[in-house]
């Protein structure tokens, strides 16, 4: 493998990652409160055909984006509403949400574009540009470190640099501000946070909206900047893998963008390579698909230190009697 | 007269048909430590969470300092300067001590000058009150002890005026229990009003000023301390006579019943739990086991009921007991004429959707007396169950009723009976009045020492220190899964065995007469002080959450 063909493997790692990383740190935001969200994929599917469509419909790819994040902040209040203030159970509702998700887009962009349950391809101005950084072009000969400033760090849209930069920000929030303290209490002991004076519900869902917010701009950067357009079941498991790396990351922010950087990684050597030769062996692309999983249940089963979650996280809160 | 800081009028709570506050009346003065004591169920908790914004009453007002005053949350309560140390601590486990005590109290929005100004008030109030606690430790690597002081901490950083404290000495060592009395001395030396829950009349009298007595969620007395005596608020807490003391003749201890040789139980993440244990028991005498949970009194129980699998000896009437493999159950157990009242009745002892009938015959169930060829007897169980359950005093003697429709007392009752009732040649029992009424305590005690009469030796374990030394005729102390010492419970003081506790022989561990220590515990001049003992107690409970 030639430096070219791992540069361009890694600039495809880094744009794989991005959603990955939005909806993991999403994830990472509700269950810190002590909400499950099985419900990413929805969250983003939904948000991904919204953001394409409103985007296709008034051509500005901001209108779709800001579309995107209502629609996804209305399914985390659903979620909310069920598990929060009903003290439903947080799975069934997350399922639900995925189901009405992968149902709802593909009827309604049939209903709206007539084209089997996508939207029509997106033009300029109604999908996010490449952003070009400062001196990329001039400092490209630069040996070995300036294709890497030039392809890998400079050339994404907007949304992968947004989502770089909610790492150190989700970091701070959590462990720097009186937000980040109560949300991390209220995760592990909510009965600590309600004597406290501090409102259970109210911090709950202040998580479950963040979570929202975040799946929004994972859906939309899918489909009006990774690609261009909605097509059917796009987020394609999508919000499981971002799970999956949030119990990777051991609910951490700076293991979330480790663990997702190697998803995306995975993510990105599978799509290139159908097959992988290994001497005598070989591994078919799917192997790749299934890694993150695999590595998930090798973190679960406590061979790599141990992933302890919230430990009020499910448990809907009820005063003692 | 002096404006009371609490007054509370008419105040009334019902959940569902239960009334559990009917119209209290309370007035607390300032500067005073007032208790308040009842039985299980008499509706102490609930009217202090109303105090505390935690349930709103469905009447009644609230009189802080001499104004009235809306509760409807903690924050209004936190406001009003009231302060609460629940029964089960309220704190962030894997926080530090630092963070739960500015949780909810922040100065602004950033955590690190809320986090600095909290070291510094922590620091001032640490030298004020006696109340030390590293506040960089983590919470769950403290011991119960210092869990209770951040509680307190975390108050009075609320510039709380007026403490509530829920049965705050339950997890607490004797030499503990004494510290928390001074610091709470002291907090009102400084003109904080304390208010103590308890159902513990010693504590009453040691430490209140006033007191009032609570029953069946009615408000029956309120007494100054000095006048009143603990037989007198025993009879208004119940409502009729009760004995305080446990009225037994001394024990005429026969041939050996239980030897235990080097008995060793490791857990399944490698810890030992029992080590090296060695015990003799008799018939005719009760062998109390005293030590703070956690020190392997449960484990030993559990081996020597067959729910846990052990290595070493264990004689029963001479003949060894299987310690592991299919022989090693509570089934073979039983058939030996070991009786057992586990620890917790709730889990172990009953299962509570099933109806009274049915749990008096649990462990007894393939008896031939309660078989009709391939069927159950159940019309002869049912039978049986009422004749039992009138004989221990269960109320209701209703055998169709579920278990869990019983009170606490009375869940203990038909346990205690069903294995009593057995005539085991050893009985096991494990924290016989945990949760359980004054009247039941009397009856229960009453019912073992019955059975030690007859002839029968009884295995008693138990974290009430008082239980223990009314009840037995024996002590062993454990500590770290070792036993420390063992004597007779006539020479037993509270101090002697409280430093025992934590593997410390100071001179009241010492000067108990006829008592044998072990060479694991600790020989020190002087008695063992409470930071020493938090020490020992903190290094152990490190130990057992590494089981987790």
């Amino acid at each position: 493998m030639d430096f070219t063909t791992a540069l361009q493997i890694l600039d495809s790692t880094v744009r794989l990652s991005t959603p990955l990383l939005l909806a993991c740190l999403a994830g990472l935001f509700s269950e810190r409160s002590g909400i499950f969200d099985i419900g990413l994929e929805g969250k983003m599917l939904m948000a991904a055909f919204i953001s394409a469509a409103f985007a296709f419909t008034t051509g500005s790819v901001w209108l779709g984006m800001l579309a995107a994040i209502v629609a996804s902040m209305a399914l985390s209040a659903l979620h909310g509403l069920a598990s929060i203030t009903f003290r439903g159970n947080q799975l069934i509702s997350g399922v639900a949400i995925n189901f009405l998700a992968a149902g709802l887009t593909v009827l309604i962009a049939q209903n709206w574009f007539g084209l089997g349950g996508r939207t029509p391809s997106l033009e300029t101005g109604a999908r996010f540009e490449s952003l070009t950084l400062p001196l990329a072009d001039s400092l490209a000969g630069v040996p070995v470190l300036g294709p890497i400033y030039a392809e890998l760090i400079s050339g994404h849209t907007l949304p992968v640099y947004f989502a770089f930069a909610c790492v150190p920000a989700t970091w701070w929030v959590l462990y720097r501000t009186r937000f980040g303290l109560r949300l991390r209490a209220v995760g592990e002991n909510p009965a600590a946070v309600d004597t406290a004076g501090v409102s259970v519900i109210g911090m709950r869902y202040a998580a479950v909206a963040i979570c929202g917010l975040l799946c929004g701009i994972a859906g939309a950067y899918l489909a009006t900047a990774l690609q261009a357009g909605f097509i059917k079941d796009m987020t394609a498991g999508r919000g499981y893998i971002a799970l999956a790396a949030l119990i990777f990351a051991k609910w951490r922010p700076w293991y979330a963008l480790v663990s997702c950087l190697l998803f995306g990684f995975l993510q990105a050597v599978a799509l290139r390579y159908q097959n992988i030769e290994l001497g005598p062996i070989t591994l078919p692309g799917q192997f790749m698909d299934a890694l993150p999983y695999i590595l998930t249940v090798v973190i679960l089963a406590g061979f790599v230190g141990r992933a302890i979650p919230p430990r009020a996280g499910g448990e809907p809160y009820v005063k003692e009697r | 007269m002096t404006v009371p800081a609490i007054e509370l009028i008419g105040i009334s709570k019902s959940f569902g048909p239960v009334q559990a506050n009917k119209d209290i009346a309370i007035r607390v003065e300032r500067g005073t430590i007032h208790g308040i004591i009842g039985e299980n169920g008499a509706g102490k908790s609930t009217l202090m969470s109303i105090l505390y914004g935690f349930y709103k009453a469905d009447a009644g007002e609230v009189f802080i300092s001499g104004q009235k005053t809306e509760i409807p949350d903690s924050q209004a309560a936190i406001a009003a300067g009231i302060g609460m140390v629940f029964q089960h601590f309220k704190l962030v486990e894997n926080f530090t001590v630092l963070e739960n005590v500015v949780l909810g109290a922040e100065d602004g929005r950033l955590l690190r000058p809320s986090l600095a100004k909290a070291r510094r008030e922590l620091k001032a109030l640490a030298d004020d009150y006696g109340l030390n606690v590293d506040p960089d430790a983590v919470i769950e690597t403290i011991g119960v002890g210092q869990q209770q002081r951040v509680e307190i901490l975390k108050a009075l950083y609320r510039q709380a005026d007026i403490l509530i404290l829920d049965e705050p000495t339950g997890v607490l060592t004797p030499a503990e229990a004494d510290q928390l009395f001074r610091i709470l001395g002291r907090l009102r030396d400084e003109g904080k009003t304390i208010i103590l829950i308890t159902h513990k009349l010693r504590e009453i009298m040691e430490i209140t000023d006033s007191v009032s007595v609570m029953r069946r969620g009615q408000m029956i007395a309120t007494v100054k301390t000095a006048d009143t005596t603990p037989t007198e608020l025993a009879e208004l807490m119940v409502g009729r006579k009760v004995l305080l003391r446990v009225d037994k003749t001394p024990a005429r201890p026969g041939d050996p019943v239980l030897e235990i040789e080097g008995l060793s139980v490791t857990d399944s993440a490698g810890v030992a739990r029992l080590n090296d244990v060695s015990l003799t028991l008799r018939k005719g005498e009760i062998l109390g086991l005293a030590g703070v949970a956690g020190n392997g009194q449960s484990e030993l129980l559990e081996v020597l009921g067959g729910m846990r699998e052990g290595r070493g000896t264990v004689r029963l009437n001479g003949k060894p007991l299987a310690l592991s493999g299919p022989d090693a159950d509570g089934q073979a157990r039983r058939a030996a004429g070991i009786g057992h009242v586990p620890e917790d009745r709730q889990r172990e002892g009953l299962v509570m959707p099933y109806s009274a009938w049915e749990n008096s015959i649990f462990g007894y169930h393939r008896d031939s007396r309660w078989q009709n060829g391939p069927l159950m007897d159940n019309a002869s169980i049912t039978a049986n169950a009422r004749e039992q359950m009138e004989r221990f005093d269960v109320r209701p003697p209703d055998p169709t009723l579920a278990a869990r429709n019983f009170s606490g007392g009375n869940q203990q009752k038909i346990v205690v009976a069903r294995e009593i009732d057995q005539g085991p040649d050893l009985l096991l029992i494990g924290q016989p009045t945990r949760g359980v009424d004054i009247g039941a305590i009397e009856f229960i005690h009453q019912q073992i020492i019955a059975l030690r009469d007859q002839g029968k030796a009884i295995l008693l374990v138990s974290v009430e220190l008082d239980e223990i030394l009314s009840l037995s005729d024996r002590v062993a102390v454990m500590f770290d899964g070792k036993i420390m010492g063992e004597g007779p419970a006539d020479s037993a003081t509270q101090s002697g065995l409280g430093g025992l506790m934590a593997g410390l022989a100071g001179d009241d561990t010492q000067a108990m007469a006829n008592w044998t220590l072990s060479a694991d515990a600790t020989r020190q001049v002087g008695t063992p002080s409470v930071e020493k003992i938090e020490a020992q107690l903190a290094e152990k409970h490190a130990d057992a959450s590494k089981e987790v």
